[in-house]
């Protein structure tokens, strides 16, 4: 079975159709690069995925691992196994990030029925995954993303996809605003996330971050759907010949 | 001269519809209202035109008539008594007219003034063993007033730490002890009050506390003030802590009673504190829903003194907090801190007066609302920099977290500087919890109900977490978890 299936997915903002019918298929194990030019609707559909408020669904559906997500909460959609990791991370001040981190997946553990974690078992996972992508124990004392820099905001967001251990892993624009050796680093730890059982989906505008994470498959996004799939080698002609024919091949 | 005064009752009675009218306009136009004061009587103990007394006023009257010759204390106080009784008579119940008072209308608030309350009786001995709950479990030496009256039975007044002297005000006073009858006859930060004028009037007893030059008092004195019922009645307790110099002390007050009784508090704490002294104050309102709490903190503080003071408001239907604080030496800092969490009609007021009479102190205010329902926060800081106060550094904030379209948050900062080289500062804020931070939690599997409650948390704990105490901090932190639970 697959992991997730989008059908004919339409959704609006104010009135304004910005999905017009997407279709997508992921299997377990694979690794989907959504690319399109700004403003084709690919982060609305990370949006729409994860149940912002905001849009409207005007037709389709949407399930992962044979549960409707559209009919359910975000928190819910996190606990069936989705994950959003945010272009731009949200800073909670006053909340501290391993109080974040120690209620979020007890939640999720709590609503699939399983036991809430010791703390040395939560402390442990915590720090050998901090560990793993170079962040400082320090920087979890601190209130959530509160002056971070933008590559420790995004490496936190990889953090939480290794404590949270989805079925689906949704990254929009993970490597907007990072140099090249933050960008390496976020990539290592999202490809260790990489296994037979788990979904990706990489939404880029640029195909640089599709070097350190090599899709299966990717999706050309334009005008709210997916006007061509093909493989990693897409990537490549779309960063030579840029985007222009499929807004043209769209609006015709 | 009788024309004259049905004109001006006729143009009072103008001025009035003016001013609902203008409240009107003021609330459609936004939640929030910061503007200049329009109005500031010189002395709001000046002679009110209004002729007609409420019936609040004429009970209060009544009742002074009647108790006024049992009022504990020799005779230089009885005529400070009377005095400040006159000045109640002279201004009556501080209304929307008087600027201090503005979003706190005591006149309208108090349809009636209820009989000075009875000692407690046997049940009510038995509630007031059982209140100040909310500090259970934490090390803090019990000190229980119910129903105005200090009961030593179910206080800890044994084994007082060498340099402590805690006792009752009602004794102090039958004793003529001159420290307290001087201390009460001085001037007041809080003088031109007219709450606190009633207070002075009518107090009968309340906390006496002295701590010696250097000495540091480790253990929390928790003075637990509670109302037992049965009938509703009115409450006058003044308490004075003083701190000799160098020394330490944590005090922390909890007042609470039954819901569903209409009870009146009017309570007062001054506190004078000499050179280098530092002090720890925190006060936890958790009266009945029903009650009506008026409450006076003075504080007259020497050089380089440390005061901390956190006013967490929860309880009552009608609640003032109000703050006068001087600073009469050098190098003294000042964090008056503030948590407020209120539902259904509540109403809190904070109002704060922070008296730079002397340069080169540092006052801090930080105070948080979170305002469900149809309640009401006020928040009023004034800070004054006298002429010769340089290097003045004072600081206030004042933050509202509105949980419903319906609750109200009102804030006034005033800044009056009269020197030319201070670092001073206000910022006020009102709004709803960010609906992005919301969906970033929802996000990563937290239910929405719980997501709140992590964002309203860490809202207040800013304020909650200027406690050093650990042990009130945690409890404080739990009484505020307590209301999040309790929310719909």
């Amino acid at each position: 079975m697959s992991l997730l299936e989008i059908k004919n997915l339409q959704a609006s903002v104010e009135d304004r159709q910005i999905l017009r019918g997407v279709d997508l298929v992921v299997n377990p194990g694979e690794v989907h690069a959504i690319m399109g030019p700004n403003g084709s609707g690919k982060s609305t559909l990370a949006h729409v995925l994860s149940g912002k408020d905001g849009y409207e669904v005007t037709g389709g559906s949407v399930t992962l691992d044979g549960i409707d997500l559209l009919s359910i909460e975000p928190d819910e959609r996190a606990a069936a196994g989705l994950f959003l990791a945010f272009q731009y991370p949200m800073e909670i001040p006053g909340v501290a990030t391993m109080t974040f981190l120690r209620t979020a997946m007890n939640a999720q553990r709590k609503k699939r029925g399983e036991p809430e974690l010791s703390t040395p078992e939560f402390m442990k996972r915590v720090r050998e995954e901090a560990k793993n992508l170079s962040i400082d124990p320090e920087m979890l004392k601190r209130p959530v993303n509160v002056g971070f820099s933008g590559g420790e905001k995004k490496r936190n967001e990889v953090l939480q996809m290794a404590l949270l251990q989805p079925k689906l892993a949704v990254l929009d624009e993970t490597d907007s605003g990072l140099d090249i050796d933050a960008l390496k680093i976020a990539a290592e730890g999202v490809n260790r996330l990489r296994s037979p059982e788990r979904g990706m989906i990489v939404i880029t505008h640029y195909q640089r971050l599709l070097e350190h994470i090599v899709p299966d498959i990717v999706h050309v996004f334009s005008r709210g759907r997916i006007v061509r799939t093909g493989g990693k080698e897409l990537a490549l002609e779309l960063e030579a010949k840029g985007y222009a024919d499929y807004e043209q091949e769209a609006a015709a | 001269m009788a024309h004259l005064n049905v004109q001006l009752a006729n143009l009072s009675v103008r001025v009035d519809r003016i001013d609902a009218r203008l409240d009107r306009v003021e609330r459609r136009l936004g939640l929030i209202e910061a503007r200049a004061p329009d109005r500031i009587p010189d002395d709001q103990t000046m002679t009110r035109p209004t002729i007609a007394k409420t019936d609040a006023e004429q009970a209060i009257a009544a009742t002074w008539t009647d108790v006024k010759d049992r009022l504990p204390g020799p005779a230089p106080l009885a005529a400070r008594r009377e005095a400040a009784f006159r000045r109640f008579e002279a201004a009556g119940l501080p209304s929307r007219r008087v600027e201090e008072w503005k979003y706190t209308d005591l006149r309208a608030l108090m349809r009636d003034a209820k009989p000075l309350a009875q000692p407690p009786g046997e049940i009510g001995k038995v509630r007031a063993r059982a209140a100040g709950a909310v500090l259970a479990g934490v090390d803090v030496r019990r000190v229980v007033i119910a129903d105005g009256v200090l009961l030593k039975e179910l206080s800890d007044l044994d084994g007082l730490e060498p340099g402590l002297v805690v006792g009752s005000l009602a004794d102090a006073l039958t004793r003529g002890d001159s420290e307290v009858t001087s201390r009460l006859g001085a001037q007041s930060p809080a003088e031109k009050d007219v709450a606190f004028a009633l207070n002075t009037a009518f107090m009968g007893d309340g906390v006496v506390i002295r701590v010696s030059p250097g000495v540091k008092i480790a253990r929390p004195i928790h003075l637990v003030f509670c109302f037992t019922g049965p009938v509703p009645a009115t409450v006058f307790t003044r308490s004075l802590l003083s701190v000799g110099a160098g020394a330490a002390v944590t005090l922390v007050e909890s007042h609470e009673g039954p819901d569903g009784l209409d009870y009146q508090v009017n309570t007062a704490l001054e506190i004078v504190a000499a050179d280098g002294a530092e002090i720890d104050h925190v006060k936890i309102g958790l009266e009945g829903g029903s009650a009506l709490h008026v409450s006076t903190l003075t504080a007259a503080l020497g050089r380089h003194v440390q005061m901390r003071d956190l006013t967490v408001a929860l309880g009552g239907a009608a609640v003032r907090n109000q703050a006068f604080v001087r600073c009469d030496g050098t190098g003294t800092t000042v964090g008056l801190h503030g948590a407020t969490m209120l539902r259904g009609r509540q109403h809190a007021d904070a109002t704060l007066v922070v008296d730079h009479a002397i340069g080169g102190c540092v006052s801090r205010e930080i105070f948080k609302g979170v305002l469900d329902g149809e309640s009401r926060s006020v928040f009023q800081g004034k800070t004054i920099v006298r002429p010769d106060a340089q290097k003045t550094d004072g600081k206030m904030a004042s933050h509202a977290l509105l949980l419903s379209e319906t609750a109200e948050a009102d804030h006034k900062p005033e800044l009056e500087i009269f020197a030319d080289d201070v670092v001073c500062g206000h910022g006020a804020t009102a709004g709803a919890l960010d609906d992005d931070l919301l969906f970033y939690l929802m996000a990563r599997g937290i239910p929405k109900k719980e997501a709140e409650t992590l964002l309203i948390q860490s809202f207040v704990g800013e304020a909650i977490d200027t406690v050093t105490n650990e042990g009130i901090r945690d409890a404080l932190t739990a009484a505020a978890t307590r209301w999040l639970e309790a929310r719909e």
